[in-house]
């Protein structure tokens, strides 16, 4: 089932938290909506689900071209996984899995076996077959997490949505219980929305990912679109580190590898620290100057930290180790860095 | 900890009413509030507003007419050395004990924690009986004064020559009021140290402070909210003791009477007007002890919120 | 116990001074003022025989009186606990004006001195008080009507015909004491509930009864189940705003609180000190229950 929003406003008191948002969720897409803190996103996960009302007057939610804007939460048939679970302590999981469907009115309220049938089924699905007979105190974190995916399953939703579903584990089970969530989505191909405000995650699992910024949507695409193309300046920053350079010092050093064809006066122009080369400052080299303050070779990747002689900007890159080792540079040393690629806003060009 | 009696700081100043979506349906808000506002009316608002409405019944004059009685005037005066002597007893007391107990570990801690919450599931009838049990005429006590080999002859010679009583007498009158208020301070304080863990004593020791230094300036300043919280607290129920003290007392008047038990006698004569005049000053005592209350608690949950929002 | 910890309990005993003498100071003065003197209790009564003993505890006018005081304190203390949630509830969750003087005043009944809130009472719900000049023949109206309809019971004698100076007014005198121990153990855990349970529920297709009955009440059940024990502690003790307003009529409005006054009276120590044995055991059979509870309300924190 697809999901669109239509120009959504919410404010609370002068605080406006989405400003006119407009999403279309296509079916059977697994969607991120991705934002730092305070961008709205969760906002309009809530007012998706019926949690929360948009202003009135203001846009509305459609299930597949049935509006829904007006219905409540028990209503839309959605599937609603909380950062905290949620989960019923005073439930066994077995009973927190069947409360969807044992508060239904007696004529659709399935049979007592039937009931229990699909809990084990829906038990099963999320691997925790065993635990039905215990309380959620006894689960671990990620067990918790999938009791509640199991929950919100059990009601038949026609969407699926979950608010930072992973914000609250350790970083291992997190990176295990985001790959699982993508093979089970494959699986059930339900139309679902996740926020985080965890870029990786998004990237790494998402079809769609929405970025969010300051109650508006910045950019909506395909993991490799948005990373590659960003189309603002926050979707570059926000997706990975950048440096921001001027682009007129840059171009006068030379330090563009293939040239940009024009120019403004002081235009800037946005470099992620893998897309700089170095090379040892010689007579003849073309880029930009800079003497390398900060060498941490930790990790795949060497992280450098340069001084540009003549700004004293400060610029990140990031190259191989075996690069690392060839260039054989020690701290103080002068080097000429160019731009393998980068891109410039406003301007609208990319080189 | 179990012990009937108000809600700890620590406890208190965890509740916000976020705004929600999902809420009752209308006529349920409506019926709530009218149940919670009747009941409050009948059982709340309504003795308060009877102890001054009776009071004021017969006129300003005849109020502070209650007031020109010597007999009123002592029972006052009984009431303040009390509470003098009873809220800084058991200020130190608790301040003791809290420190033990929130900063170290030792075997029977638990045990201890619950002992000291005892008096508050004791009725106050049976608290002032254990002191007549043990310092009446029929007593320990009584029976230390008339044994005929008694231990430290000279001390029973001097109590005897002193005629030194407690009960029936203000000695008793003080340590009853000391046993039903025991555990006001050191239950508002436990829970408040503990909260605060060690760390802060930890690193003014390592700074070269001494033991009482630390607490001076470090723990004291911590727990100052805490600690004033118990006091009122401990205060108003020292004022206040009526059953406790009743039995202890003897109902001497002007002497051994504190200002409940002297609101009992003029009730009791149907001098309403007086007795009403007196409560009116304790229902005072009761409002300012209120007020208080409810300024520690906003301090403290600003001070948190404060604090959360610097991290 | 890893290595560590018990290495970093002793250090931690060490490192802080004032151990021995805050300990020593907390032990001898809790010993002083409460351990002794409960103590002697239990000591002189042992010094009774079973049969004086007997006779003291179960003379059919302690009997009424443990009924009256056991029956009143039940009914005030679930009284409170209907009540008490309601105004918790709207405490926490509705925002009106002056939301926060009722706050306040839920203390009053810690605040204000037995004997004042005694002679209040009875000056509001005595039949010619405030309240009472109506209500009184309301109550005693229907006191009879009931009698009428049900014949077989004796309801005048259970139930009084008077609201003070009668059972009713031991039971009006309870509840005003009892109040703010529900309030104050519900009103902290509704502040804490997680608004997510209601929307989970919600999202589930509940509507608020089910999600009220099925989620928020178990939710707050120990802290209810806690409120109400605690009130009912205190009730079965109270003896200051009781006096003022029962009548104090042997076999029908007496509390056990107010018999050991009488024994205490008439130089009946031994009498009085075995009901007061009673009534102490039956005091710290509460205190361990409500201890109990409050550690079974606290088995699923962690989630």
């Amino acid at each position: 089932m697809s999901i669109t929003a239509t120009q959504i406003r919410k404010t609370f008191g002068s605080f406006t938290a989405l400003d006119g948002v407009s999403l279309n969720v296509e079916r059977g897409k697994l969607v991120a909506l991705l934002g730092p803190s305070g961008s709205g996103k969760t906002t309009l996960l809530r007012i998706i689900a019926g949690l929360e009302y948009a202003d009135s007057g203001s846009g509305r939610i459609l299930f597949h071209n049935e509006d829904v804007t007006d219905l409540a939460a028990g209503k839309r048939r959605v599937g609603f996984v909380f950062q905290h679970y949620a989960l019923f302590r005073h439930m066994t999981v077995t009973e927190n899995v069947a409360f969807g469907l044992k508060v239904r009115g007696r004529r659709e309220r399935p049979s007592a076996a039937e009931i229990g049938e699909r809990v084990r089924k829906l038990l099963k699905l999320v691997q925790l077959e065993s635990y039905g007979n215990r309380f959620p105190h006894q689960l671990s974190g990620g067990q918790r997490q999938r009791i509640a995916l199991a929950r919100a399953l059990a009601v038949e939703p026609k969407v699926l949505l979950l608010d930072e579903p992973f914000g609250a584990l350790d970083a291992k089970v997190r990176k295990e219980l985001r790959r699982w969530l993508r093979q089970f989505h494959d699986e059930i191909g339900l139309t679902t929305v996740f926020v985080t405000h965890d870029q990786e995650e998004a990237l790494e699992i998402a079809d769609q990912v929405v970025i969010m910024n300051q109650a508006r949507i910045e950019q909506v695409g395909t993991p490799q679109e948005v990373y590659d193309r960003p189309s603002t300046p926050f979707v570059y920053q926000f997706l990975g580190n950048v440096n921001v350079l001027r682009a007129q010092a840059m171009a006068g050093a030379g330090a563009f590898v293939s040239s940009p064809a024009t120019m403004e006066q002081d235009g800037q122009v946005f470099v992620r620290p893998h897309d700089i080369e170095i090379v040892r400052d010689r007579p003849g080299e073309a880029g930009s100057l800079a003497v390398v303050r900060y060498i941490h070779a930790a990790g795949p990747q060497a992280r450098l930290t340069l001084e540009q002689v003549q700004s004293r900007d400060t610029v990140e890159v990031e190259i191989s180790r075996a690069e690392l080792r060839r260039l054989a540079l020690q701290l103080s040393d002068l080097v000429r860095f160019r731009l393998r690629r980068g891109h410039s806003f406003g301007e609208d060009y990319s080189i | 900890m179990a012990g009937p009696t108000t809600t700890s700081l620590a406890v208190k100043s965890a509740q916000a009413a976020g705004p929600r979506t999902i809420r009752n349906p209308w006529w349920v808000r409506v019926a709530f509030m009218t149940i919670a506002f009747a009941f409050v009316a009948f059982f709340l608002v309504l003795p308060l507003a009877a102890v001054f409405g009776e009071a004021l019944r017969k006129g300003v004059g005849a109020f502070f007419l209650a007031f020109a009685d010597p007999d009123a005037l002592s029972a006052i005066k009984l009431t303040l050395t009390t509470a003098a002597i009873a809220v800084p007893a058991n200020l130190v007391f608790g301040v003791a004990a809290s420190w033990c107990i929130a900063k170290f570990d030792f075997r029977g801690k638990s045990i201890l924690t619950t002992l000291i919450d005892l008096p508050f599931a004791v009725s106050p009838v049976i608290s002032g009986l254990i002191y007549v049990l043990v310092f009446g005429a029929q007593g320990w006590y009584g029976q230390y004064l008339n044994a005929e080999a008694p231990w430290f002859p000279a001390l029973q010679a001097w109590l005897i020559a002193q005629d030194f009583k407690i009960i029936f007498a203000v000695p008793g009158i003080v340590l009853a009021t000391i046993f039903v208020t025991f555990p006001f301070v050191a239950r508002e304080l436990i829970p408040l140290m503990q909260a605060q863990g060690s760390d802060e004593e930890y690193a003014a020791l390592t700074l070269g402070a001494n033991g009482w230094q630390t607490f001076w300036y470090v723990t004291l300043p911590n727990i100052k909210w805490g600690l004033f919280y118990g006091v009122i607290l401990c205060n108003a129920r020292a004022m206040g003791e009526f059953g406790a003290v009743s039995v202890v007392s003897g109902h001497i008047r002007g002497e051994t009477n504190t200002m409940p038990l002297h609101v009992e006698i003029l009730y009791n004569e149907y001098n309403f007007v007086a007795a009403f005049a007196v409560s009116s000053l304790l229902a005072l005592l009761a409002l300012v002890t209120l007020v208080l209350k409810s300024f520690i608690e906003w301090q403290h949950t600003r001070s948190r919120s404060l604090k959360a929002s610097e991290s | 116990m890893s290595l560590s910890t018990l290495k970093s309990r002793a250090f931690r005993r060490r490192i802080l001074p004032g151990f021995g003498l805050s300990l020593g100071f907390t032990l001898a003065y809790l010993g002083l003022i409460v351990l002794i003197p409960l103590s002697a209790a239990f000591i002189r009564s042992s010094g009774m025989s079973w049969e004086e003993f007997g006779a003291a505890v179960a003379s059919p006018r302690v009997l009424a009186s443990y009924k009256l005081s056991f029956g009143v304190s039940l009914l005030a203390a679930s009284v409170n606990a209907f009540f008490g949630f309601i105004l918790a509830w709207v405490l926490v969750r509705y925002t009106f004006p002056g939301r926060g003087v009722i706050d306040a005043l839920v203390d009053l009944p810690f605040a204000l001195p037995t004997a004042v809130a005694g002679i209040a009472l009875t000056a509001i719900y005595a039949g010619n008080g405030w309240v009472g000049q109506w209500l009184e023949p309301a109550w005693a109206a229907g006191v009879r009507h009931l009698g009428e309809r049900m014949p077989g019971i004796d309801w005048a004698g259970w139930l009084g015909t008077k609201l003070a100076f009668d059972r009713a007014g031991v039971f009006i005198a309870l509840t005003f004491i009892g109040l703010p121990f529900v309030v104050r153990t519900v009103q902290p855990v509704i502040a804490e509930l997680q608004p997510e349970l209601e929307e989970a529920a919600a999202t589930l297709g509940a509507n608020r009864w089910q999600t009220m009955t099925r989620v928020i009440l178990p939710e707050l059940m120990p802290a209810l189940i806690t409120g109400f024990a605690l009130a009912f502690a205190r009730a079965l003790g109270e003896y200051g705003s009781v006096v003022f307003i029962a009548g104090n009529q042997p076999m029908h409005s007496e509390i056990t609180p107010l018999l050991i006054i009488t024994k205490l009276e008439q130089y009946d120590y031994r009498g009085a000190t075995a009901i007061a044995c009673v009534m102490l055991v039956a005091s710290f059979v509460l205190l361990l229950l409500i201890n109990l509870l409050q550690k079974w309300s606290r088995r699923y924190h962690q989630v």
